[in-house]
């Protein structure tokens, strides 16, 4: 049986076909939810064995990227995703994904301006770094993939980064801590974090827009190399095993 | 915050001060550097002013939750007025009022959500190390070009004060009658200047004769519906002027653009010329809308909001053919950036101050939009300085309910959706069709409109959830742009007539007198000709994804266009009158005589510098600064991304989009040289659409199955001169779509694009085209980009070089002047059918166009994107013009070994093995050597 998954948007989310194709190639059964959707929908969030907050401009990022997709996913649904986290069931959170579940208090630092000062698109590579993330687990191939983003730059204080790393929980980091392999200057070349359980996935590159092998053939040097499929069969996994 | 003592500034509202960090001063103290101040640093905050429920606990309840960025940088959060180090000059500038912000709507919706009913305007504080000892007059120009732009924000030293929006006006119904019965020609010509109609006088007399025939004066409303709907920018008289030459009158522009593609019966063109964008139908299904359009001088006076909205309002063309926006185009023409700003002509912003904004406000909207900005052109010229040109364009995918479209019916709706009607953007349309000088930026301020993105990315959600359907709840279709309700009302009632009541559309504020409702270019909306029994329904719909949506009246039948306020009459006119009543315009054009003569002088040069000049010329050089600002990835179907190579490092020709589930996609190809025009307009044609055409070949499109977009930025057309290289231009478009067999499907023309100086001098820009490819991909998998791919293959290069140096940039880096413009080739068609099918058959490894700059700028990109190795021979007809001729129809192909014999057969003499690609970073050519680094530092002008 397919895994229902939620792809959850919120208006000016620009991503959520990019992320529902993804799970579809890796063998789950998405549909979209916007907040606006609620609360009439929340049953089918109740249900779903995997969820995805998709990446864009939630709300313009008018108050800061993710602020105002948090208080309203707070407003909206309570504490529902950290009692489906509680039920184990996997959640990713891509880029503007990532911004609101720091926002919200899920996932651990911030993610400041880049320090370029501006938004910045390009394919990066991603070293998959922990075991603990049901989403990175076995990965051992680096992951090729673009970025997007204008506020993509992980930060934490120096305890907390100590902790992310004795936990396990750096999920993936840039190939190199300069630029532009490190597109926006994040402390130690993080790119993504887990949770302390290791369901929930935060990251700032895309790795729903590397799932076929046409959308990198030009971007690298082997046939299949740094496919990014594989991380969404992982979430699938960690969805049936819930 | 906690720590700090909250206190009110004044007694009306608050100051929250939140620094922005140390990635925003950086930028800006570089910015200052490179406008020649270097002595400069500055240090930005944002400024939030709140009024309304702002106690203090209000205040401890909404700074932290909405404001402070808790773990962010810029933790410190001042309420009030913050104190001012010593040695410090302050800037304070606030968005004026009724100018669209986003960041203070959302803060007070989030401010209710929470409790607190306040109200928000925003701005932000500058602190100055180093101002204080420059003159005023340099203090200024560094306040208008970096700190604030007076078209949408005021500013003062020190504080500040707020441009709170809702300022509470009483609604005006006035509507003022202009007298214009029996009105002398020289008075005319004063209302039509004082109104800045930017009508010709023959047309103000027949409108004066129009009314003096219904024995009544015009409302201001009806005079400015005649002068948008009449305006250039709308009814293209210039393209549809009858022009008289030397010799002899020629048929309309428009005409002739139009006839060439009748005349071609394309079986893939659907639409052409007829609607807001052009429509082809490729194999698989794959029915695509395109349309570019121009948004120069908004940009010109404010160069974000220029160009932000620019990209929203050919986002919206393609919206209404209505498709799905699946990619974005960006053409921009700029002044040099290293300008000195002494020698800037009065009241124009600095090149790379233009320069910064237009390609914030790109990337701005298309990333917002969700839509990915994949192809474009960046040129740098003198000529462009004080009018920059952005030409913005658009794909989509059409939607299914295209073809039940029936156009509206009398008793349907007429529905308003999107954004609301503020006091933005008024007379857009006129303005685009004058002449700028120095106070344009003053009195053109209400012309400029800012945009919303997020709220143009739910629009295009309900026109899908609308239209993507075999039974669309809409009839017809169109967007609001230059003219706002009465052209789009005016438009889409054109055939039935039209009734519409001003009360009911939704305003951002009170206040607007009705004429402004009327004419507002408030941004992300649309207007929908509804079936009675669906308006309930997509109203709903509309209102349920958060937008403003109302119904304000039928479509008729009676072919008039009436616009009520409430019960006054603003407008009563006959269809007939507004959409045919403008007398057909008479120009006179002097057509060029350019020289064609045989080239033969032979040209000496030190060949390794000129390589390296002609790498970094601004034309030339990398544009990934720009490139990488956009999101090209979005929607992950990108194939050819504007960068070549795995690791980004080379230029692209075109670029290929596929969604991942279909097997064929399209590409974009892009051709503009305004150096052609300004020796053989022409040529210059033949040569741009022979580029756009290279682009998409290359790029695995099949030539056969290739559209054509015109764009036109060109100056003032009542000067002969400019009107005859304009009628050689539109000749050899014609000429060139018929050779390669690639029909024109839509075009746009921006004239006027002329400053007049504060000494009377005018400055117009270089005769512009841009000609966009839009082009089939049957084979997705097929298609191939300019970087080297692997040491070993072979180069081989196709089309013939002869000495064509005029126009060229060799000439531009070596100061020479002679030469003649690349002349068409008419072989070139037959060429790139027979390397499509090579590359179908997957016999060319990458390729890559030979333009600006000649085969060794060619292959040098080639080397750069692959970070291999080329070596070369040099062959015909010269040294410098093997390497630096610009002669059109030439490509360069990577091929294996073993493919070589297969490719060489299928080209016949038309091609020649060069050389090969071999492992290490360097290029060969002849006796010439430089390195691949040498090479790749000077195109990415790194030091």
């Amino acid at each position: 049986m397919k895994p229902p998954a939620i792809v959850l948007t919120a208006p000016g989310t620009n991503r959520q076909n990019d992320a529902a194709f993804a799970l579809e190639q890796a063998g789950a059964a998405p549909v979209c939810v916007d907040l606006l959707d609620l609360p009439g929908r929340r049953g089918e969030i109740e249900r779903a064995k995997l969820i995805v907050i998709a990446g864009g401009f939630s709300y313009g990022d008018a108050l800061g990227s993710g602020r105002v997709f948090a208080l309203e996913a707070e407003r909206l649904l309570g504490d529902l995703l950290p009692e489906k986290v509680s039920q184990g069931t996997p959640i990713l959170g891509v880029c503007n994904g990532f911004q609101m579940l720091v926002r919200s208090g899920m996932l651990p630092g911030a993610l400041q301006h880049n320090e370029r000062g501006h938004f910045e698109c390009r394919w990066v590579t991603l070293q998959p770094s922990s075991q603990l993330c049901v989403w990175t687990r076995g990965l051992e191939e680096p992951l090729r993939c673009p970025v997007a983003h204008g506020e993509g730059r992980y930060a934490a204080g120096t305890a907390v980064l100590e902790q992310l790393r004795s936990e396990d929980r750096v999920a993936f980091r840039y190939a190199a801590d300069d630029y532009p392999a490190n597109p926006n200057g994040s402390a130690e070349a993080i790119a993504g974090v887990c949770d302390s359980t290791g369901l929930v996935l935060g990251m700032m590159p895309h790795p729903e827009n590397h799932v076929t092998e046409r959308q990198g053939r030009a971007m690298v040097t082997v046939r299949k190399q740094g496919h990014a499929l594989p991380l969404f069969r992982n979430g699938v996994v960690a969805a049936l095993a819930s | 915050m906690k720590d700090t003592p909250l206190s009110t500034s004044g007694p009306s509202f608050t100051k929250v001060i939140k620094p922005c960090g140390a990635h925003r001063d950086r930028a800006l103290t570089r910015q200052a550097r490179q406008l020649g101040f270097a002595v400069v640093s500055l240090k930005a905050s944002d400024i939030f002013f709140l009024r309304g429920e702002t106690d203090t606990a209000n205040l401890r309840l909404i700074v932290p939750r909405l404001l402070d960025d808790a773990q962010g940088e810029a933790t410190r959060l001042e309420v009030g007025t913050a104190t001012v180090p010593a040695g410090r000059l302050v800037i304070e500038v606030a968005r004026r009022a009724g100018v669209t912000d986003r960041v203070a709507t959302q803060l007070a919706e989030s401010a209710a959500r929470s409790g607190c009913c306040i109200e928000a305007a925003t701005g932000s504080r500058f602190e100055m190390t180093g101002g204080s000892e420059l003159p005023e007059k340099d203090l200024h120009f560094l306040v208008h070009n970096l700190l604030c732009n007076p078209v949408i924000e005021t500013w003062s030293f020190g504080e500040v004060q707020p441009g709170f929006t809702s300022a509470p006006a009483a609604e005006s119904s006035a509507v003022e009658i202009v007298p214009l019965c029996g009105r002398t020609p020289e008075a005319l010509a004063r209302i039509n200047n004082d109104r800045a109609l930017a009508l010709d006088p023959e047309e103000m007399e027949a409108v004066a004769q129009y009314f003096t025939a219904e024995g009544r004066d015009p409302t201001d409303a009806e005079l400015e519906t005649i002068a948008q709907t009449w305006s250039d920018h709308c009814s293209h008289k210039t393209f549809a002027a009858r022009i008289e030459t030397e010799q002899g009158e020629v048929a309309p522009l428009l005409r002739q653009l139009r006839e060439t593609t009748r005349a071609m019966k394309a079986p893939f063109v659907i639409s052409a010329f007829d609607g807001n964008a052009g429509i082809v139908a490729f194999a698989d299904g794959l029915r695509l809308a395109i349309k570019a359009e121009t948004h120069n001088h908004p940009s010109a006076i404010e160069p974000f909001g220029g160009a932000n909205t620019g990209v929203g309002g050919v986002i919206r063309d393609v919206l209404a053919a209505p498709a799905r926006p699946v990619a974005l185009t960006d053409i921009l023409c700029f002044g040099p950036r290293e300008l000195d700003h002494h020698d800037l002509p009065e009241g124009v912003l600095h090149p790379a101050v233009i320069e910064e904004g237009v390609v914030e406000g790109v990337a701005d909207y298309g990333n917002k939009m969700g839509v990915p900005t994949v192809a474009g052109a960046v040129l740098y010229d003198a000529g462009y300085t004080a009018n920059p040109l952005v030409f913005c364009g658009c794909v989509g995918e059409v939607l299914r309910g295209y073809d039940k479209l029936s156009g509206p019916q009398p008793g349907d709706r007429v529905v308003v959706v999107g954004g609301a009607t503020g006091r933005d953007g008024i007379r857009g349309a006129t303005f685009s069709s004058m002449t700028m000088d120095a106070t344009t930026g003053e009195v053109a301020g209400a012309s400029v409109q800012i945009g919303d993105p997020i709220i143009e990315r739910l629009v295009a959600d309900l026109l899908v959830e609308l239209l993507d359907r075999p039974d669309p709840l809409v009839r017809a279709l169109t967007d609001c742009g230059a003219g706002g309700l009465s052209s789009a009302v005016g438009e889409l009632g054109e055939a039935t007539g039209v009734s519409v009541d001003l009360t009911a559309v939704d305003r951002k504020y009170a206040g607007l007198q009705p004429w402004e409702v009327w004419l507002s270019e408030a941004q992300e909306r649309m207007v929908l000709a509804v079936p009675p029994g669906q308006a309930a329904a997509v109203l709903e719909r509309a209102r349920h994804l958060g937008l403003s949506a109302c119904d304000i009246g039928e479509f008729t039948g009676d072919r008039r266009l009436l616009v009520r306020h409430g019960a006054k009459p603003v407008v009563d006119l006959p269809m007939e009158f507004l959409h045919k009543g403008r007398p057909v315009r008479r120009l006179r054009a002097v057509l060029p005589s350019p020289d064609r003569r045989p080239d033969t002088k032979l040209r000496e040069a030190d060949i390794s510098h000129a390589l390296l000049a002609l790498l970094s010329h601004p034309n030339i050089a990398s544009k990934e600064a720009i490139i990488h600002r956009y999101d090209h990835e979005v929607l992950g179907a990108t194939v050819i991304r504007p960068m070549a190579g795995s690791a980004q490092s080379g230029p692209s020709d075109g670029t290929v989009i596929a969604p991942p589930q279909r097997r064929s996609g399209f590409a974009l190809g892009i051709g503009v040289n305004a150096r052609y025009g300004l020796y053989d307009p022409e040529y210059m044609a033949h040569a741009v659409v022979d580029e756009a055409m290279r682009n998409v070949t290359v790029s695995g499109a099949d030539p056969a199955q290739t559209a054509l977009l015109d764009n036109f930025s060109w100056g003032d057309p009542r000067r002969p001169e400019t009107l005859g290289d304009l009628v050689a231009t539109v000749r050899g478009c014609c000429a060139a779509a018929q050779l390669y067999g690639a029909p024109f499907v839509s075009g746009k023309d921006s004239l006027n694009n002329e400053y007049v100086a504060s000494d009377g001098t005018r400055r117009s820009i270089p005769p512009t085209l841009v000609i966009t490819a839009l082009a089939h991909v049957p084979e997705a998998d097929r298609s191939i980009g300019t970087a080297l791919r692997a040491a070993g293959h072979a180069l081989v290069l196709t089309g013939r070089t002869t000495r064509e140096f005029g126009g060229s940039h060799f000439n531009l880096v070596t100061g020479e002047e002679s030469g003649t413009v690349p002349a068409p080739d008419p072989s070139a068609p037959a060429r790139y059918r027979r390397i499509h099918a090579l590359m179908r058959e997957g016999l060319v490894e990458s390729a890559h166009d030979v333009s600006e700059g000649g085969l060794a700028v060619t292959l040098a990109e080639m080397v750069i994107g692959g970070r291999l190795g080329v070596e070369a021979t040099l062959g015909e007809p010269d040294e410098c013009s093997a390497l630096f001729s610009e002669s059109l129809g030439r490509l360069v192909l990577e091929v294996r070994e073993e493919n070589i014999p297969r490719v060489l057969q299928s080209l016949g003499d038309e091609a020649a093995v060069i050389g090969g690609v071999v492992a290490d970073y360097h290029l060969r050519l002849g006796t010439h050597r430089w390195d691949g680094a040498a090479l790749e530092r000077a195109w990415r002008g790194d030091a």
